[in-house]
């Protein structure tokens, strides 16, 4: 009978929900910011230590005398939004590996053995990717900018370094609460890394180059542009970078000199329907392949857009924005030929003994482009380094290959650029990605390029 | 000490754990095994793995609170457990023993977490369910003996409108709905009531339906009752009321147009619900995404999720969980208290036994060859899958929360009350059916008598008895 048949579903399907909760939904409910449920078993557990895998301590609590727990955060600021805070509700890692850190693998009999004297049990540890001489070489290189950076390794995914600015002391979270939240000029508690939206600028031809050469894949190299230092169309008018006229140029040139006009000029040629599915093949408009609270991504063009949008889109100015996060898994993807991998944070989790409780294997999310448009991009960024706006980092000892954006805003009247840089070191064998953003800094090579530098240096020469 | 004490609280989760899945294979293996013998032990382990289980819990409880109140407690409602098996069993040998078990069992589990939620609420549960017991063990005989009950639509009907109008007029308001009527002191939710009522209304005016005209008077006092729910702000019964009408009206015309079109109906109006009032839309939104107003709207949903995530698989076990910090734990999301500190795994079994009750409660339905009992039997069982449908989904978000209770092991004395007297009316329906059984049993044996002797030619009978 039709009716039985109906509601024995609906139940079915409610088990088979329940299942479906407890194996894939239950992590991210734990690591919700709003749930103090975990706090509960923190009074007879001790929140585990947050550390590096060559052994450096994040995080670490200990227990006074009357049984209060203290987090101390060695590095102070330097870390601030990574690890986070366990204080005033939870952020970073701290929220995200809540339940790891407040769970505990020792052995039954030390179990036993610490509640027969009346002691809490020690929590997990867990040891993380950061690489902390990075993260400080990062955080200074950064200096005063508000801004982000974000190191990763481009064939595993490993979050090596992520400053965010301006920052906190999560060791004084708890006293400087009321003035942080009421700041709204600063918001020192975001994670400008994940969750900020910026305008991509030149970083974003990357993509426009590659959506480009996917539809013109024979004649892509033919291109040829004379730029004047402006083009109009209706009544937008995209004009190069402090007047620069480029004159005749093939698309990698006009890559490399981040040529605002030629780009305005592809963008007027493509599809926009056609772009649009690149950007989302590239995860424009969806959620990135982490577990991290992160912002998504946004592209709003399509084929129905206005020249003047199909012009500022090209360039990376128009409705686009994208997290410093999103741009350094871009790079990525050119760097590791065309595959992503998935970014993370935690290598292991251990005892407090030492003892391995579970492991992080890089993962694959999925091949974005072919090895031949890897290459062919490769090229291109190559030459932005060798003969182009990223020139700073020829002859530092090491190859590189990068784009660098100078991404104009205008928020509430005031206009401003912010300087913008992504890249990947030793570019036969690529070890680390680089992406940098700091507000108001000028130009992608006046700021962003000698941070990313500065971060290279520190990678190969410490 | 205290370590050795814990090892034992956490094997104790871990066996009642067993204890419930062994429960819940045996409520499905009984549909397979045939004979009697094969049956009854079936059942007498469902029995002991339930006081097991309810031996274990109190234990654990006892250990956490070291409140010798609740020894007593359980002694008890271990009574209580024992006599209404007992009773059932010898006063109705006819009767379901899968049901019975059932009963017992979701019994069980819901003052299991009462009496963990609050000591004081499980005493007056208790209290209610030794009432409504006994209210349980007559109705079969009410239904058996009283014919005159199937020929009562109208009254029904009356009584139906009737009560659910004074709710809308005189009653206080709960949580945004008004629910309740207060009567000396006592407080109860009549539309709990009027579910049962409504479904002989229905039975009744369906089963003289010969005519589209018939359907169409039917058609229209159902949806009385709904849009006075509605209007009260009972949105979970008008839910209730309307699909158990809509599968009664399906069953009994066995046309699938008037059910589409009842569907289509009930969609604009979800639709223009959605519009209308503020409430449904902020249900609704809530639904979509439970934190983005998580410190007012949001908050329950949002605790009540937290609470499943939190116990997982195993649950934390009793008392290390805060399934008190969900609004309305005891009424509404009983079911993610359950996830919090009995454990996923558990929770599932729950869902699993509510199914055998209403595989039951549809198997006896379709048995039966009297019209108006048969469609009373569906429609009891649509409105209790219905209701288990709303109140799990709800808890887990799976659609939105509507607020309605999980039928005898939430908090409520009216849920209780008026599901035992709706698994005794079914019981009264298996009987019934079981007696027709017997009947046909003696008509057959008395025609195979009349046919092995037909005008007695002597001689032949002695030949007949040697077949028999």
């Amino acid at each position: 009978m039709i009716v039985t048949y109906v509601f024995v579903f609906l139940f079915l399907l409610m088990a088979g929900y329940m299942i479906w909760l407890n194996a894939a939904e239950r992590k991210e409910l734990q690591a919700n910011v709003n749930n103090t449920k975990q706090d509960s078993t923190s009074e007879n557990v001790i929140r585990g230590s947050i550390v590096t895998e060559d052994g450096t301590t994040l995080a670490s609590t200990s227990v006074s005398e009357d049984g209060t727990q203290i987090r101390y955060y060695p590095y102070e600021n330097v870390f601030a939004h990574v690890v986070g805070y366990a204080s005033n509700g939870k952020s970073g890692l701290e929220a995200y590996a809540n339940s790891q850190l407040l769970s505990s693998h020792i052995s039954l009999v030390d179990q036993l053995r610490s509640e027969e004297k009346g002691e809490k049990v020690q929590g997990d540890t867990v040891v993380v990717t950061l690489d902390p001489a990075l993260q400080q070489a990062a955080y200074y290189a950064l200096g005063s900018y508000k801004g982000a950076v974000v190191v990763m390794e481009p064939d595993s995914g490993k979050i090596l370094a992520m400053i965010s600015k301006p920052d906190f002391n999560p060791n004084t979270i708890s006293q400087d609460w009321d003035s942080m939240v009421t700041d709204e000029t600063n918001s020192a508690l975001l994670n400008r890394a994940t969750q900020g939206l910026y305008p991509p600028g030149s970083t974003f031809k990357i993509l426009t180059s590659l959506s480009y050469i996917r539809e013109n894949p024979d004649t892509y190299s033919q291109f040829s542009f004379n730029c004047q230092g402006s083009l109009s169309r209706e009544d937008v008018t995209i004009t190069c970078y402090n007047g620069e006229v480029h004159g005749q140029e093939d698309l990698k040139a006009s890559f490399a000199h981040s040529c605002n006009t030629a780009f305005a000029q592809i963008g007027l040629d493509m599809d926009g329907d056609d772009f649009r599915e690149t950007a989302e093949d590239f995860l424009f408009n969806t959620s990135l392949p982490t577990d991290l609270q992160h912002s998504e991504s946004v592209f709003e063009l399509d084929g129905n857009s206005s020249y003047g949008e199909q012009m500022t889109t090209a360039i990376g100015q128009g409705d686009t924005l994208v997290t410093p996060l999103h741009m350094a898994l871009i790079a990525s993807t050119v760097a590791n030929g065309g595959i992503l991998m998935k970014p993370y944070y935690i290598a292991r989790v251990e005892t407090a003994q030492g003892e391995l409780v579970s492991e992080t294997d890089p993962s694959a999310y999925g091949e974005l482009m072919s090895v031949e448009e890897a290459e062919i991009l490769t090229g291109f960024m190559e030459e932005t380094v060798n003969g182009g706006t990223a020139s700073a980092l020829l002859g530092a000892g090491y190859t590189a290959a990068g784009k660098t954006g100078s991404a104009e805003y205008e928020t509430g009247g005031t206009t401003g650029t912010h300087s913008w840089f992504v890249g990947f070191s030793n570019v036969e064998d690529p070890d680390i990605v680089v992406a940098v953003i700091a507000e108001d800094g000028g130009t992608g090579s006046q700021t962003a390029v000698p941070i990313a530098k500065a971060i290279f240096d520190a990678y190969y020469y410490g | 000490m205290t370590g050795l004490m814990n090892l034992g609280m956490q094997a104790a989760k871990y066996l009642m754990i067993i204890m419930m899945v062994i429960y819940t294979v045996q409520s499905y293996t009984v549909f397979r095994r045939t004979s009697v013998r094969a049956k009854q032990y079936v059942f007498l382990r469902q029995n002991v793995s339930m006081f097991l289980l309810h031996f274990l819990a109190f234990t654990v409880m006892f250990l956490k609170t070291m409140d010798l109140q609740l020894l007593i407690f359980y002694g008890a409602q271990a009574i209580y457990l024992g006599f209404t098996l007992v009773l059932f069993c010898n006063l109705y040998p006819k009767a379901s023993r899968l049901l019975i078990n059932n009963m017992c069992m979701l019994l069980t589990i819901g003052m299991i977490m009462i009496t963990r939620l609050s000591y004081d609420w499980s005493i007056r549960q208790f209290k209610i369910m030794i009432a409504g017991t006994v209210l349980a063990l007559v109705i079969p005989v009410i239904i058996r003996k009283i014919m005159v009950i199937t020929r009562m639509a109208w009254a029904y009907t009356f009584v139906g409108i009737g009560l659910l109008a004074l709710v809308l007029v005189a009653a206080s308001v709960t949580n945004g709905a008004k629910l309740s009527l207060s009567i000396g002191g006592f407080s109860f939710q009549p539309s709990e009531f009027v579910k049962i009522i409504f479904v002989f209304a229905v039975a009744g005016l369906l089963t003289e339906a010969r005519n589209f005209k018939r359907i169409v008077i039917a058609t229209g006092l159902a949806a009385v009752h709904v849009l006075i729910l509605v209007v009260s702000r009972d949105l979970g019964s008008a839910l209730i009321f309307f699909i158990t009408y809509l599968v009664m009206l399906f069953v009994s015309t066995r046309n699938p147009f008037l059910v589409l079109a009842g569907l289509l109906a009930g969609c604009v109006a979800a639709v223009a619900a959605y519009f209308l009032f503020s409430h449904v839309r902020v249900r609704v939104q809530v639904w979509l995404d439970p934190f983005a107003d998580y410190a007012n709207t949001g908050y329950q949903i949002s605790q009540s999720l937290f609470a499943i995530a939190a116990g997982g698989w195993l649950g934390t076990g009793l008392y290390n969980g805060s399934p008190t910090a969900i609004p309305y734990v005891a009424q509404d999301c009983m079911f993610s208290a359950i996830c919090e500190e009995l454990g996923g795994i558990f929770a599932i079994c729950l869902i699993l036994v509510c199914m055998s009750c209403f595989i039951m409660f549809i198997n006896i339905s379709m048995k039966l060859t009297n019209r108006f009992y048969r469609l009373v039997a569906l429609g009891l069982g649509t409105t209790y899958a219905v209701q288990v449908f709303l109140t799990i989904g709800g808890a887990t978000k799976l659609i939105p929360l509507t607020g309605v209770t999980l039928p005898l092991v939430s908090y409520g004395g009216s849920s209780v009350l008026s599901t035992l007297i709706l698994f005794a009316i079914v019981q009264g329906l298996y009987m019934l059916r079981r007696d027709e059984e017997e009947q046909d049993e003696e008509e057959r044996r008395k025609e195979l008598r009349q046919y092995q002797n037909p005008g007695n030619p002597p001689g032949f009978g002695e030949a007949g008895d040697q077949y028999r």
